[in-house]
């Protein structure tokens, strides 16, 4: 027997502060800049971006910062037209994992711009491989959002 | 029984407010610690186990996820254990059970915090279900003042003496910080300055109160036969308990605490210990309160129930006393929760295998490691033995 | 880059949203006490009387049926008299959480200690002894949950 009891309802708040420590604040800084900033493993000599202060793999440690290209290639994307309580952003918004060109891993950021606003538009214009580049915000505050998404490359 | 099980090693972070350094950057700092004091190839480890408090405690959730490249496990299977304050022993014990087991030779064991990220009171409201208990518990704090004033009344301790003693028990154990590099909070303090600090929550003020640490701890567990091709001066695991019991905090007695003493009888029991204020030279006891201390001591067998006071008032448990307890200054100097009971675990190694350099006891060879968690529910407690 | 004792911090604030099914036990339970009745339980194994009241013993596992309403009056165990405040806590400082014994039952309640002034420490030493005598003290506006019941104030 199926019965509906009371619920309550309740939302759990919790205050942070996240320390982003020495290479996050130099990323950062770098968005501040208009730059994006990946690092070199010596050992597997692949670039990791965001920059990072040992390879994953190698576990070698990385301290050396370099500029990455601003554009790259869709590997793979996700049109979302769902809003969920605290999401980032208000539907749709598409979520790509994108290979910046010369770099070793994926840079998981949005696509947006060039119609970029209904399922039928990212179908048709959105492949793997298609060509894409920053675009930029004009305020940068040193935030992952600095960059406001990449638009196909005409 | 299990195969013998060796500690070979251990690494500890500098506690504090780290906002010199991101949260997986502080974990590395121990891993990095663990592996230069052994020698140790991060390749060679079979397995990770990892554990933090309550997740939350740092606003990402499964923080084992996030310290993957950290913790070395890229390859490897990894395990979470998150048992509250206990974590830390409960992290040790499942490195033991992994070894012991057949089924790995080499595990690294992690814990860490970063309470200063996020509001600890605030996240440990979230470990109470929000229908009955959410709002009266007040934090931690609040439930050890229960607890204590449970077992004074118990026990007919004037509340004069209870007072007294743990104003001994801090001065003793900051004073102890000063010889422990790790040790987050280390201050000459005076009786007046005890007794006359700010309530938290009546009857425990400020200094009867461990920090809010950041920090972590890592340790290597390896089989016999791994111990001895590394050749390691190695602690060896003589015996494991953990106990716990009902969710509600009103449904069962805390003064004569069955889960404390459950905990330790079963691994004196595993350990062959009878008389454990004789035998043991030395105890890593969790005391995040001045006050639990004193349970302990008498949930542990170290003296009868309602004796403890008396006792600390003597020096029995004591730097130079007959059971030294907590020579590192213990949790109350130092609390980055999830690693707090891994860190009495590594402290117990570092004594029996005579590293634990100024703070070392002479001739340490039998020690006891504990940590508590739950909403003062579970206890687990770790022997430690130099052979 | 040069060594710093801080570097950039992010400030964020993690919000979710819960909606908790309260389940048979609860539902009967608090509406027990908008009716201002406190009940609970009796396991049959181990002839304890739990409260508040539930569907299982914890420690004989078995399972029990019987809502009993319980007295209203009882010992006070433990108390401690709560000073600091912390992000979101449900109950605002000063305040007096307290384990009871309600008579007749053989587990701890926990709710709070009430009805005089709690500004001084000093005088709340005084007022609130273990084992001294309380009774549940309802609030006029009952909303089915823990805190219909307004505090525990001491019998005269």
């Amino acid at each position: 027997m199926q019965k509906d009891y009371n619920t309550l309802e309740n939302i759990i708040r919790l205050p942070h502060k996240y320390a982003a420590g020495p290479i996050f604040t130099r990323f950062y800084d770098g968005l501040r800049a208009g730059k994006i900033l990946g690092s070199t493993c010596p050992n597997c000599k692949k670039v990791l971006v965001p920059a990072r202060s040992f390879c994953p793999q190698c576990h070698a440690n990385l301290d050396e910062f370099v500029e990455v290209a601003q554009e790259g290639e869709v590997v793979s994307w996700a049109y979302s037209d769902k809003e969920f309580f605290g999401s980032p952003g208000k539907p749709p918004f598409i979520t790509a994992l994108i290979r910046l060109d010369g770099t070793g891993c994926n840079f998981l950021h949005l696509l947006g711009g060039d119609g970029l606003n209904t399922l039928e538009n990212v179908q048709a214009k959105v492949k793997k491989g298609t060509r894409v580049k920053v675009v930029w915000n004009e305020d940068k505050i040193g935030r992952m959002l600095d960059i406001k998404y990449f638009e196909p490359v005409s | 029984m299990g195969r013998p099980v060796a500690i070979v090693g251990s690494g500890q972070t500098r506690h504090g407010r780290r906002f010199d350094v991101s949260y997986p950057e502080l974990v590395k700092e121990a891993v990095d610690a663990v592996f230069e004091n052994t020698g140790i190839s991060p390749q060679d480890i079979d397995g990770v186990v990892s554990g933090t408090m309550p997740s939350m405690m740092e606003g990402v959730a499964l923080t084992h996820f996030y310290f993957a490249d950290v913790l070395r496990s890229v390859g490897k299977p990894i395990l979470k254990t998150e048992t509250c304050g206990s974590t830390g022993v409960s992290l040790a014990i499942t490195g033991y059970y992994w070894i012991a087991s057949g089924l790995a030779d080499l595990v690294l064991v992690v814990g860490s915090e970063k309470m200063n990220e996020g509001d600890s009171q605030a996240t440990m409201t979230t470990v109470v279900e929000p229908f009955y208990q959410r709002y009266f518990i007040a934090g931690a704090p609040g439930v050890f003042s229960m607890q204590c004033q449970e077992w004074s009344n118990r026990f007919g301790i004037p509340e004069d003496k209870v007072r007294e003693a743990a104003t001994r028990i801090t001065i003793d154990h900051h004073n102890d910080a000063f010889d422990n590099p790790y040790a987050h909070i280390k201050k000459r303090l005076t009786p007046d300055e005890v007794n006359n600090a700010r309530i938290i929550t009546y009857p425990i003020r400020l200094w009867d109160v461990c920090p809010n640490s950041d920090g972590a701890c890592a340790m290597l567990f390896a089989s016999e036969k791994m111990a001895k091709k590394l050749g390691l001066k190695s602690a060896w695991v003589k015996g494991v308990g953990y106990s716990g019991e009902e969710y509600w905090f009103g449904d069962s007695e805390k003064a004569i605490w069955q889960c404390a003493i459950d905990a330790a009888r079963q691994a004196y029991d595993m350990a062959g210990i009878k008389n454990p204020r004789k035998e043991l030279d030395v105890a890593e006891v969790y005391n995040p309160f001045t006050y639990q201390e004193m349970l302990y001591y008498e949930c542990f067998g170290f003296c009868g129930f309602g004796e403890a006071c008396d006792l600390v008032l003597q020096g029995v448990f004591s730097r130079e006393g007959e059971l030294p307890c907590d020579p590192s200054g213990g949790t109350l100097c130092t609390n980055p929760i999830g690693a707090t009971g891994l860190n009495r675990v590594a402290e117990a190694a570092l004594q029996v295998t005579g590293q634990a350099g100024a703070h070392q006891i002479p001739g340490a060879k039998l020690g006891l490691a504990h940590a508590m968690g739950g909403v003062d529910q579970f206890n687990g407690v770790m022997i430690l033995g130099s052979e | 880059m040069e060594k710093r004792a801080e570097y950039d911090v992010i400030t964020d604030e993690v919000a979710i949203p819960y909606e908790v099914a309260y389940g048979p036990t609860w539902t009967r339970f608090f509406e027990g006490l908008k009716n201002e009745k406190i009940y609970g339980s009796k396991c049959e194994k181990c002839n304890r009387i739990l409260v508040p009241a539930r569907s299982y013993c914890p420690r004989c596992f078995v399972e029990i049926k019987n809502f009993i309403e319980v007295d209203q009056e009882g010992t006070v165990i433990s108390w401690v008299l709560t000073e600091y405040e912390y992000f979101g806590m449900p109950t605002k400082p000063p305040f007096i959480g307290a384990l009871i014994r309600l008579d007749g039952t053989d587990v701890n309640f926990l709710h709070l200690i009430g009805g005089f002034d709690l500004s001084d420490p000093d005088n709340v030493r005084k007022r609130v002894k273990n084992g001294m005598k309380v009774k549940a003290l309802w609030n006029d506006d009952k909303k089915g949950t823990i805190m219909d019941i307004k505090y525990f104030t001491p019998v005269k």
